[in-house]
């Protein structure tokens, strides 16, 4: 650690006296519930519905609506499971003096930071979030608070995420200019899949799209949320001999599948993947892409920070990625910021 | 600067060759003087000036951006350019331009600034561009452009332009400069082939046909000569009034690696031959030629430690006059007389060997594979051949020796590119050292046919172990035959050697990987 950075900061905050870090995650003693927990436990609030935040197995899940019905149709609950569902804004009492209600991330649909206040103290766990427009979830929204706890996926500064327009616009051009290959997209069947369709319909993509049938549940879901992505069409029901279907077109898949066996149906496929990793072209060439699409859910680097500054928390703590860094960067700003060193979060889910 | 930019990108996302060649040439087409011919020079790698130096870069890095913050960056990144590309913090007022200008002005302002000016005029464009635009600027400032697309391809794709041989384009290269403006005019049909006379040029060479049985008949000691054919790279030294330059047999400029064989030249000709290295004035392996070859600048020490020399096998024209046309027995004449007066131990004249039957050749091709690589076989040329360049017919003969071959075990696979991605087609295989361990000894991702590829990737997706990024590791159970013309130790592979062009000869389906070679086998093939 550079010198500098060691101004005179205090680490601590009164809020460790109520929570605090264990193996199997972020956690509130005085409700005993976990946040985001890596194992199953008795109680547990989740943010939102990657698979590295919610997991099975928990006796009791407190989650948005949206949040609960992505965990049930990627069978992470059960009816055994007690569940509560909390719409942004409403409030629950957890037990023990703490308060529980989230406030909307930004990341995808669903998606919260969970909002804990206890003694008149208020602790937000912002799960994974982002400040760049979504058109198929609600937008980030600042919550003041003593404690703020942040993701640090792409915190680096060379992580500034173009605009998504400019990307689709890159993604329409290529198409326009080869007309004969089938571009394939490579895109996480959770929110990347979701906010691509639709960002390509604002743009005025009007074909229908072939999907992955991995892609096929979560995209029924977003639409039962009143989401529209126009048509679209499974890949597995257009026979096999018409391969000239996809010629033009676009297919959208999960991303380990744009270069393997699944993909040889196409003609002339062009592998796309749209990720934010793809800032960085060694990235995008090792996933054999032959166009890098810059689409993240996570906050840059300039957003992060903004973001930390913007709550007035005088206490950041980080539970994963580029922890260093942010670290760094927010105690030069004179916030007391702090690495959790949190395991089992998935570096490639974003 | 925006078109260039894009089409940088478009050629580094591109696998396919074909697909490069095609972007490049709708690009070359569509741009108009003298930018199109900057992007060539910036793409083939024949820019001779720096705009600005890295350490330009390094400094305006330091001033803008905190150093602990920067070196996590660029630690992530890989690499400095795409750091500071992705990166940039914007000035506090930055000057706002409409557009960039045109990569020509670019680098006339670049060139016509000072020191001050450069780096005020770095500062103003990297404020006004894309991260892309800024990664293709700094590569080009540096020349430092990486994008997969070798000299060979951009020359193939101006002599698809102008739909004429490759070697049309090889022979003005050379005497070309950027931006290449006479040469666009030449493709475009506006104006009459580039006048090469008196500039030092590349002249494409003339090769040999793999030897057949049938062939055998054909050849007597009266028609025919035989000679070795050693294992260095093939050469073509011109040297005349202008200068001397050496040229690789794709036609790439090679002159700064061996400066030592440009000051020795001393003679107006273009020379046909072999570079070897003689360390100790012994011929060396290809693995010490090898430590001489891409290097900008070899220092002193590797000059005396790996001395460069030239085997000479022919000549293709002497004092301005060119001797293609003659038979090789005189051209043989002219070469003798030329490298008699050269210092011996830069230049000898590849020997005549002595035979009489076939059953001579075949005993010396034979002593050829007991020379551990030194020596790849037999050239058997017509002594009436003229020199004609490509593969004339029964003009030259190459009999190599047998290559060798080792039973390895396969350890690990990659995808490969193109219509291969989506297969496991680049294998590394092992042998078994002393304590019935594996370890890897080359890579070979050819020598088997479509259907055994098939094969092979199905064999593998049913045997997969860990993977390391794009390396899927494999249970140790496959054995593959490699066939390679050489190997030599190596520092640099835990095995300790290397092998040189290794493909799949065989696949053994059958084999128990217990049963495949040990690392001593390679030892005792190559007399090590």
């Amino acid at each position: 650690m550079n010198a500098s950075a060691e101004k005179k900061v205090q680490i601590s905050s009164i809020a460790e006296t109520w929570m605090e870090v264990r193996a199997q995650g972020l956690y509130c003693k005085p409700a005993d519930c976990y946040i985001d927990p890596v194992e199953p436990v008795g109680r547990a609030i989740i943010t939102h519905g990657h698979a590295d935040h919610a997991r099975s197995g928990h006796g009791e899940v407190f989650a948005t609506p949206e949040t609960i019905a992505i965990m049930r149709t990627r069978y992470y609950t059960n009816d055994d499971t007690h569940e509560t569902a909390l719409a942004y804004d409403a409030r629950t009492d957890l037990g023990g003096g703490v308060t529980l209600w989230f406030a909307s991330a930004g990341h995808i649909l669903g998606s919260a930071q969970a909002v804990l206040e206890y003694n008149g103290q208020r602790v937000v766990a912002a799960g994974d979030f982002k400040r760049h427009p979504d058109p198929t979830c609600a937008p980030f929204e600042v919550v003041p608070c003593d404690v703020f706890i942040t993701e640090a996926t792409f915190a680096l500064p060379v992580f500034q995420h173009p605009p998504l327009e400019s990307e689709v616009d890159k993604l329409m051009r290529s198409m326009r200019a080869l007309p004969g290959r089938t571009h394939i997209v490579g895109v996480y069947a959770l929110g990347k899949c979701q906010r691509v369709m639709k960002t390509l319909r604002l743009a005025g993509y009007a074909h229908p799209f072939y999907l992955h049938g991995a892609l096929k549940r979560l995209t029924e879901l977003y639409e039962s949320y009143g989401q529209d992505f126009g048509a679209w069409e499974l890949v597995s029901e257009i026979p096999r001999a018409d391969k000239g279907r996809f010629r033009g077109k676009l297919v959208l898949c999960p991303p380990a599948q744009i270069n393997d066996r699944w993909s040889r149906r196409f003609a002339d496929p062009l592998p796309t993947v749209a990720s934010g990793w793809m800032q960085i072209r060694a990235r995008a060439r090792q996933k054999r892409a032959e166009m890098a699409l810059v689409v993240s859910d996570h906050a840059d680097w300039g957003d992060l920070i903004r973001t930390c500054k913007e709550t007035g928390a005088p206490h950041v703590w980080i539970t994963h990625g580029r922890v260093e860094a942010l670290e760094y960067a927010l105690r030069r700003e004179g916030i007391n910021a702090k690495g959790l060193n949190l395991i089992g979060r998935d570096e490639g889910v974003e | 600067m925006e078109a260039f930019s894009r089409l940088l990108d478009d050629l580094y996302f591109t696998n396919s060759n074909l697909a490069k060649e095609t972007i490049l040439s709708n690009y070359l087409r569509a741009t108009p003087d003298p930018d199109r011919g900057w992007t060539l020079a910036a793409i083939a790698g024949t820019l001779r000036f720096d705009l600005f130096k890295r350490n330009v870069i390094k400094s305006l890095m330091q001033e803008r951006m905190d150093p602990f913050l920067f070196d996590l960056s660029r630690d992530y990144v890989g690499e400095m350019s795409e750091t500071v590309a992705l990166a940039w913090p914007q000035s506090d007022s930055p000057v706002r331009l409409n557009r960039l200008p045109d990569l020509a002005d670019v680098i006339d302002e670049f060139q016509s600034r000072d020191k001050a000016g450069i780096r005020d005029y770095l500062i103003m464009l990297l404020d006004n561009m894309t991260p892309a635009q800024r990664w293709a600027l700094l590569k080009l400032g540096t020349r430092g452009l990486r994008i997969g697309m070798s000299a060979r391809t951009v020359k193939r794709t101006l002599a698809n332009m102008k739909s004429v041989p490759l070697d049309d384009i090889e022979k003005l290269w050379h005497g070309l400069e950027p931006p290449y403006e006479n040469l666009f005019a030449w493709i475009d049909g506006r104006a009459p082939k580039p006048d090469m006379s008196g500039v030092l040029t590349y002249s494409p060479v003339m090769l040999a046909h793999p030897i057949e049985d049938k062939d055998f008949d054909r050849i007597s000691p009266d028609t025919h000569q035989a000679e070795w054919k050693f294992d260095g790279i093939r050469v073509q030294i011109s040297a005349g009034q202008s200068g001397v330059k050496v040229f690789s047999r794709k036609g790439d400029d090679i002159s700064h690696s061996f400066p030592d064989l440009v000051d020795a030249a001393d003679f107006n000709a273009v020379i046909d031959g072999e570079l070897l290295v003689k360390p100790g004035g012994e011929i060396g392996r290809f693995n010490d030629l090898q430590q001489r070859l891409n290097k900008k600048k070899p220092s002193k020490k590797l000059m005396e430690q790996l001395p460069a020399h030239i085997m000479a096998y022919d000549i293709l024209s002497l004092n301005g006059e060119d001797l293609r046309k003659l038979p090789l027995s005189e051209r043989r004449i002219h070469l003798a007389s030329l490298t008699a007066d050269q210092n011996p131990d830069r230049f000898s004249m590849s020997e005549k060997l002595n035979f009489k039957t076939t059953d001579d050749l075949t005993a010396l091709r034979e002593e050829a594979a007991q020379t551990g690589g030194l020596i790849e076989g037999l050239m058997i040329k017509d002594k009436s051949s003229l020199y004609v360049p490509g593969r004339p017919k029964h003009g030259w003969y190459k009999w190599k020796r047998d290559p060798f071959l080792l039973d390895a075990v396969l350890m690990y696979a990659q995808r490969g590119t193109g219509k291969r991605s989506s297969y496991y087609s680049d294998y590394t295989f092992g042998l078994w050292n002393e304590e019935d361990k594996l370890l890897p000894i080359g890579k070979a991702y050819f020598g088997f046919t479509d259907e055994e590829l098939k094969e092979i990737d199905k064999w593998i997706r049913n045997h997969k172990l860990a993977r390391f990024g794009p390396v899927q590791e494999v249970e140790k159970e496959l054995v593959f035959e490699v066939a390679f013309d050489s190997a030599h130790e190596s520092a640099r592979h835990k095995s300790g050697y290397a092998l040189r062009f290794p493909r799949i000869h065989r696949i053994r389906w059958d084999k128990p990987a217990a049963e495949a070679d040990r690392l001593t086998a390679i030892a005792a093939l190559i007399g090590a």
